[in-house]
C-alpha cells in the first residue's frame, strides 16, 4: 500500500547479515563452512519473509499492540511495526550467534584454543553497522514523532483534568462538562474524523491519560498544560485508564472514550450543554475537586454523571464530595 | 610475527609487593585484632567488608523477592483481594526500592567490587579502609531505616520507587514510612558516594607494578567507570531527596504544587513549585543508575566468559571504550523516562538513547567472539552468564523500541516497560550477580559450591525468568498499566497474569537451591584450591581465601591475564587476529612495542604510557 516508513530499517539490517556469520575470529575448522552457508540461507529466508511482510504494507499485523482507531495512532503503529521487524531480525541474528557458539564450542578435548584477542575489520563492522541502523531508526522516529505531535488548528477542543481518582472532560466551546465521580468511569464523547485538540492538566498529582486504542498516552500534570490532537476514524467505545501511579485508587481510575458520528455528537451536545455561560469551573465543582485528597473518599459513591455543569453541581453536592 | 607474552622467567618467579608489611607475609593467615563478631564489626579489611555487604544485600534480595511474590499473587485474580490496595502499593514500592537501591547496586559495588577489585589489581586493601567501613555501616543503617517503614502505623512508603512529586509531598503521602524511605536513601546515597570515591582512588593509585590501566581486568575497568558514574549521579539524588524532605517538613515548595491548580485557568505562578523538576533530577540520577547497576554485572560476565572458554576477552580495548561510551551517553538520556511529560526535547533524548545500543551491541559481539572457537565448559557461573546474554538481548531489543517516543507513548508505564526493565535489570543483577557469586565463592571461602545444585538453580531460574516476563510484554501491549492492584475481568488478562505468577514461583523455588547450596558447602566442604577454574586474573594467584593483605608475592604482570600467563606459558595471548583473520593464523606484526620488557614497560598500550605509579 503506502510507502511505509518501516521499509528501510529492516532493509538496512540485512546489510548486517554478512557481518554476522563472519564473526568467526579464528581459522576455519572442518564443518564450519557448510554451517556458515546454512546460516546464510536461514538469514536469507528471514530477510525475505520480513521483506514480504513489508511489501504487504497495511496487511502487517500490529504485533500484539492494540489496533489504532486514530490517524495519529496509525502513524505510531507503522513505526512500531518497523521497529518490531528490525528488532526481531537483530534478535534472531544475535540469538543465533549465541546459540551456535554455545552448542558448537562445548569443550570436547584438551586441545588449547587459539588465544586470539582482536580482529580489527570485524570490530569496525560490528561498530559501524549498528550506528547506521540506529540512525535510520532515528530518522523514522523523527518523522513519526512530528506527525503524532502535530497541532493543526482544531475545530473543537476538550480540556481533560485528572484528579485523585477520576477525570473531568470540559468541552470549552460547547459548555458541556463530564465529571467522573470516584470509582465510576466517566465517558468522553468525540465526533468521528474530526481533529480534536486535547488540553491535559491535573488538579493534584501526576496522572497518565492513556487510551490503548489510540496508541497514545500523555501525563496530566499540575502546573503544566499538555496539548495534543486526536483524530479518531472509527466509531465505538474505547476504554481509557490512568497509567501514572497516583496514589491509593490508581488502579480504578478509568474512563471511556465514545467516538460517534457528527450527527450523534451534535445531538449529545444539545442534550448536555448547560444553558448559561459556564466557561469556568463552578464553585461546587471546585469544591468537589479540592476535596479529592487522600482520606476524603470512600469506595462507595454514586455513579458518574454525564451532564451539564449545573446538574453536575447538584450531583457533586448530593454525594458529599 | 605474533606478539607473544613471554612466560615468567623462573618457575616460582614473582615480585614481592613493595610496601606490604612483612609481618603479614610471614604469617599470612594469622590476623591481628579481634576475632568472631568483633572482627566483623571493627574490621577495615576490604574482604570482610565486601562479605558483609554481600550477605546483607542477598538477605535484602530474598526479602524483596518475597514482596514480589505478594505482588504476583495479588494479580492472579482481576479483583485483587489477596491484600488491600494500600498494602499492594507498599509492596511494589518496597520491592522496587530494595531491589534497586539496596540489592543490585550495593551487591555489586559494595560487595563484589569491594572484595575483588583490590585483589584483581594486586592491592593490599582499598585506598581508604576506614571510609570503606563507614560506607558499609551507612548502608546497613539506611537499609534498616527503609525496612522500619513497615513498623510504622501508616506502613512503609507507598509512592513508588521513583517517588514522583507531588505524590511524594506531604499533602498526598504524609506518613512516617515515606520519611524513613527518604532518609534511608540519603544514608545509602552517602554510602554509595564514599564507595565510589574509594573505588576510583583504589584503581588509580593502588595498582601493583606492571598492572597498567590497559592490563586491568574488565571487571576492574567497569568498576572504575561505575565509580565515576556514582560520583556523577548519586550526589544529585541525595540533594534532590534533601529538597523533597524540606518540601515535606519545612514548606519550601520546591516540588510541591498544592494550591496552584490549573483547573480554573492559568496557574498561580508565585505559589508553585515544579513537579517535573523532581523527574528531571531523579532521572538524571536514575538513568546513570541503570548503568551503575548494569556495568558491574557486564564486568562479571566478562570475567567468566574467557575463563570458561579458555580464551582471552575478545576485543578487550574495544570493550573498554564501549563501557566508557555507555557511561558518557548514560548521562544524556535521562529524559527518555519523561517522553510523555510533554516537557522534554524528544529528538535529542531519543537519539542519545538509541545510540546506547551501539556500545552495548559491541559488548555482545565481544562476548560472542570470546566464546567463538573456545572450549566452553558449562559450570554454573558460565550457565548464569549465558542466561544473562539471552535475557539482556531481549531487554536490549525492547529498550531500543522504548527509545522511540511515538512507541514509548503507548507502552509507557505499562507492563511492557515492566517486562523490559526486569529483563535488563534482572538479567544483569540476578543472572550476572549470581554468576559472580558462584564464580568467586571458592576464592572467598576456599570451598566450592555444588555444581549440580547450581545447575538446578540455573535452569529453574532461567525457565522461570522467561515464563514470568514474556507474558508481561503482551499484557503491556494490550494496555495493562503497571502498579495496578486490580484490573477489569473482561479484558482477558488473567491467564497471562497467572502464567507470570507461576514463573515468579519458579524463580523463588530456584533460590531455595541456592540456600541449599550454601548449606551443603558449609556442612560438607569441598576444598577449592587457589584457582579451581584455571582462571586468568590476579585474584586467582593468591590463596583461597586470601591472606590479610592479599598477597605474599605476585607474578610478573605482562598482560591482562597474569595468572594465566604464569600457568600457561605455552598459550600466550595472540594480540592480533589480523584483518585477514581466519586462514592466516599468524596475522600481522605485533602492535606492542616490545616483549619481555620490565613490568610496566608493557606492550605499548595506552595504559603503559599514562599509567599512574602503583603504590
Amino acid at each position: 500500500m503506502d510507502p511505509s516508513p518501516t521499509g528501510n530499517p529492516s532493509a538496512t539490517r540485512t546489510d548486517a547479515a554478512p557481518g554476522g556469520p563472519a564473526a568467526a575470529p579464528d581459522a576455519p575448522e572442518p564443518g564450519a563452512a557448510p554451517a556458515r552457508s546454512r546460516r546464510s540461507r536461514w538469514l536469507g529466508t528471514a530477510v525475505l519473509v520480513a521483506g514480504g511482510l513489508l511489501l504487504a504494507g497495511c496487511q502487517l499485523p500490529t504485533f500484539g499492540e492494540t489496533k489504532p482507531v486514530t490517524t495519529q495512532g496509525q502513524d505510531a503503529i507503522k513505526l512500531w511495526q518497523g521497529f518490531f521487524i528490525a528488532g526481531a531480525i537483530v534478535f534472531l541474528i544475535v540469538f543465533g550467534l549465541i546459540t551456535w557458539a554455545v552448542l558448537r564450542y562445548r569443550r570436547r578435548s584438551d586441545a588449547m584454543p587459539r588465544q586470539t584477542q582482536y580482529h580489527t575489520i570485524l570490530e569496525i563492522i560490528y561498530t559501524t553497522v549498528p550506528v547506521v541502523i540506529v540512525l535510520v531508526l532515528f530518522g523514522f522516529t523523527f518523522v513519526t514523532e512530528n506527525e503524532v505531535n502535530a497541532l493543526p488548528t482544531p475545530k473543537m477542543s476538550v480540556t481533560v483534568t485528572g484528579f485523585q481518582w477520576g477525570w473531568r472532560f470540559h468541552y470549552t466551546t460547547k459548555n458541556v462538562t463530564v465529571i467522573g465521580v470516584e470509582l465510576q468511569d466517566p465517558e468522553m464523547v468525540l465526533p468521528v474524523n474530526e481533529p480534536t485538540r486535547i488540553y491535559l492538566e491535573s488538579h493534584d498529582v501526576i496522572h497518565g491519560f492513556y487510551v490503548p486504542a489510540f496508541d497514545f498516552s500523555r501525563y496530566a500534570q499540575p502546573g503544566i498544560i499538555n496539548k495534543f490532537t486526536i483524530t479518531p476514524h472509527t466509531t465505538g467505545t474505547y476504554r481509557g485508564q490512568c497509567t501514572q501511579y497516583c496514589g491509593l485508587y490508581h488502579s480504578l481510575m478509568r474512563f471511556r472514550v465514545k467516538v460517534v458520528s457528527d450527527a450523534a455528537f451534535a445531538a449529545w451536545v444539545s442534550t448536555h450543554h448547560s444553558s448559561g455561560p459556564a466557561t469556568s469551573i463552578s464553585t461546587a465543582e471546585k469544591q468537589a475537586l479540592t476535596n479529592s485528597t487522600p482520606g476524603a473518599h470512600t469506595p462507595n459513591v454514586p455513579p458518574s454523571t454525564v451532564t451539564s455543569t449545573a446538574t453536575t453541581n447538584q450531583t457533586a453536592g448530593s454525594t458529599g464530595l | 610475527m605474533t606478539d607473544v607474552i613471554a612466560p615468567p622467567a623462573g618457575g616460582g618467579g614473582g615480585a614481592l609487593i613493595p610496601g606490604a608489611g612483612t609481618d603479614h607475609l610471614a604469617h599470612p593467615h594469622e590476623e591481628h585484632g579481634p576475632s568472631g563478631l568483633m572482627k566483623w564489626i571493627t574490621t577495615t579489611d576490604h574482604k570482610v567488608i565486601g562479605l558483609s555487604y554481600m550477605i546483607t544485600a542477598v538477605a535484602l534480595f530474598y526479602i524483596a523477592g518475597l514482596l514480589a511474590l505478594g505482588i504476583r499473587v495479588q494479580l492472579t485474580t482481576p479483583a485483587g483481594t489477596f491484600i488491600s490496595f494500600q498494602q499492594y502499593n507498599q509492596l511494589f514500592t518496597m520491592h522496587g526500592s530494595i531491589m534497586l537501591y539496596l540489592f543490585a547496586g550495593p551487591f555489586a559495588f559494595g560487595g563484589l567490587a569491594n572484595y575483588v577489585v583490590p585483589l584483581q589489581i594486586g592491592a593490599p586493601d582499598m585506598a581508604f579502609p576506614r571510609l570503606n567501613a563507614l560506607s558499609y555501616w551507612l548502608f546497613l543503617g539506611g537499609s534498616t531505616t527503609m525496612l522500619l517503614g513497615f513498623a510504622t502505623s501508616g506502613g512503609a512508603a507507598d509512592f513508588g520507587w521513583v517517588a514522583y512529586a507531588p505524590l511524594s509531598t506531604s499533602t498526598y503521602t504524609p506518613g512516617t514510612g515515606e520519611d524513613l524511605w527518604i532518609m534511608a536513601l540519603v544514608l545509602t546515597g552517602f554510602s554509595a558516594i564514599f564507595t565510589g570515591v574509594n573505588l576510583v582512588a583504589t584503581i588509580f593509585y593502588l595498582r601493583a607494578p606492571g598492572m597498567t590501566m590497559f592490563r586491568m581486568p574488565i571487571f576492574t575497568w567497569n568498576m572504575l567507570v561505575t565509580g565515576i558514574l556514582i560520583l556523577i549521579a548519586f550526589p544529585v539524588l541525595t540533594a534532590a531527596l534533601v529538597m523533597l524532605f524540606a518540601d515535606r517538613h519545612f514548606g519550601t515548595m520546591i516540588y510541591a504544587v498544592t494550591g496552584c491548580h490549573t483547573v480554573t485557568g492559568a496557574p498561580d505562578a508565585h505559589a508553585c513549585g515544579s513537579a517535573v523538576l523532581w523527574q528531571n533530577l531523579f532521572w538524571f540520577f536514575g538513568h546513570p543508575e541503570v548503568y551503575i547497576l548494569a556495568l558491574p554485572y557486564f564486568g562479571i560476565v566478562t570475567e567468566i566468559f574467557p575463563v570458561f572458554s579458555r580464551k582471552p576477552v575478545f576485543g578487550y580495548k574495544g570493550m573498554v571504550f564501549a563501557t566508557m561510551s555507555i557511561a558518557a551517553l548514560s548521562t544524556g538520556v535521562w529524559a527518555h523516562h519523561m517522553f510523555t511529560t510533554g516537557t522534554v526535547l524528544l529528538p535529542f533524548f531519543s537519539l542519545m538513547s538509541l545510540l546506547i545500543a551501539v556500545p552495548t551491541g559491541i559488548k555482545f559481539f565481544n562476548w560472542i567472539g570470546t566464546m567463538w572457537r573456545g572450549q566452553l565448559v558449562y559450570k554454573t557461573p558460565m550457565l548464569m552468564s549465558i542466561g544473562f546474554l539471552f535475557a539482556f538481548l531481549m531487554g536490549g531489543v525492547t529498550g531500543v523500541m522504548l527509545a522511540s517516543p511515538p512507541i514509548d507513548f503507548f507502552v509507557h508505564t505499562t507492563y511492557f516497560v515492566v517486562a523490559h526493565f526486569h529483563q535488563v535489570l534482572f538479567g544483569s543483577a540476578v543472572f550476572g550477580g549470581f554468576a559472580g557469586l558462584y564464580y568467586w565463592y571458592p576464592k572467598m571461602f576456599g570451598r566450592m559450591l555444588n555444581d549440580t545444585l547450581g545447575k538446578w538453580h540455573f535452569w529453574l531460574l532461567f525457565i522461570g525468568f522467561w515464563v514470568t516476563f514474556m507474558p508481561q510484554y503482551i499484557l503491556g501491549l494490550h494496555g495493562m498499566p503497571r502498579r495496578v492492584a486490580s484490573y477489569p475481568a473482561h479484558l482477558g488478562w488473567q491467564s497471562l497474569n497467572i502464567a507470570s505468577t507461576i514463573g515468579a514461583f519458579m524463580i523463588a523455588t530456584s533460590f531455595l537451591f541456592l540456600l541449599a547450596n550454601f548449606w551443603v558447602s558449609w556442612r560438607y566442604p569441598v576444598p577449592a584450591g587457589d584457582n579451581p577454574w584455571d582462571a586468568h586474573t590476579l585474584e586467582w594467584f593468591t590463596t583461597s581465601p586470601p591472606p590479610h593483605h592479599n598477597y605474599t608475592h605476585l607474578p610478573t604482570i605482562r598482560s591482562e591475564r597474569p595468572t594465566w600467563d604464569y600457568n600457561h606459558p605455552e598459550a600466550p595471548t595472540i594480540r592480533h587476529g589480523g584483518p585477514s583473520g581466519p586462514g592466516h593464523p599468524n596475522g600481522h606484526g605485533p602492535i606492542g612495542s616490545g616483549n619481555g620488557g620490565p613490568p610496566g614497560g608493557g606492550d605499548g598500550s595506552a595504559g603503559a604510557r599514562q599509567g599512574v605509579p602503583a603504590s
